[in-house]
């Protein structure tokens, strides 16, 4: 909920155009609830992102995408152990989702 | 991609840790402006 009101009023200060938000958690459901509060509010209508659409792209640093944007030798030494915990095509696939049904809306 | 950009990350303690996640937003050009590690809702 602090984190809800804190990125809001990061959004409010630099406005959503130039923002990306990047998640490292490890259970996929919860990334996903976090990527749709951040996209299109908060869906158990709580937090101070109730009825909010910031907007925001939402990336996961495990999505295969995000990978081939980091330096490799950064990468590796940074989220390279969690590679081999999850899933990332999936959390890829999910992600892409979420972002494009952003776009649409 | 994330060049020039402002980059929001929330990490989690069982996942990748905040600033594993703000060092790679770094090498990859962007601004990290707010960085955490928990759990975001």
């Amino acid at each position: 909920m602090e984190n809800q009101a804190a990125i809001k009023r990061l959004v409010d200060e630099n406005g959503a155009d130039n923002l990306v938000v990047v998640l490292g958690a490890a259970d996929l459901e919860g990334a996903e609830i976090a990527a749709e509060t951040l996209t299109v509010g908060d869906p158990g209508f709580a937090g101070p992102l109730a009825g909010v659409s910031l907007g925001l792209p939402v990336y996961h640093i495990l999505e295969p995408e995000v990978k081939k944007a980091v330096p490799a030798d950064v990468y590796e030494q940074q989220a390279g152990f969690m590679e081999m915990v999850v899933d990332t095509e999936e959390i890829g696939r999910k992600f892409k989702e979420i972002r494009e049904g952003n776009e649409k809306s | 991609m994330f060049e020039g950009k402002k980059a929001i990350v929330l990490g989690e303690r069982d996942g990748v840790p905040g600033p594993a996640i703000a060092a790679c937003m770094k090498a990859a050009g962007a601004e990290v402006i707010f960085a955490v590690t928990e759990c975001f809702v």
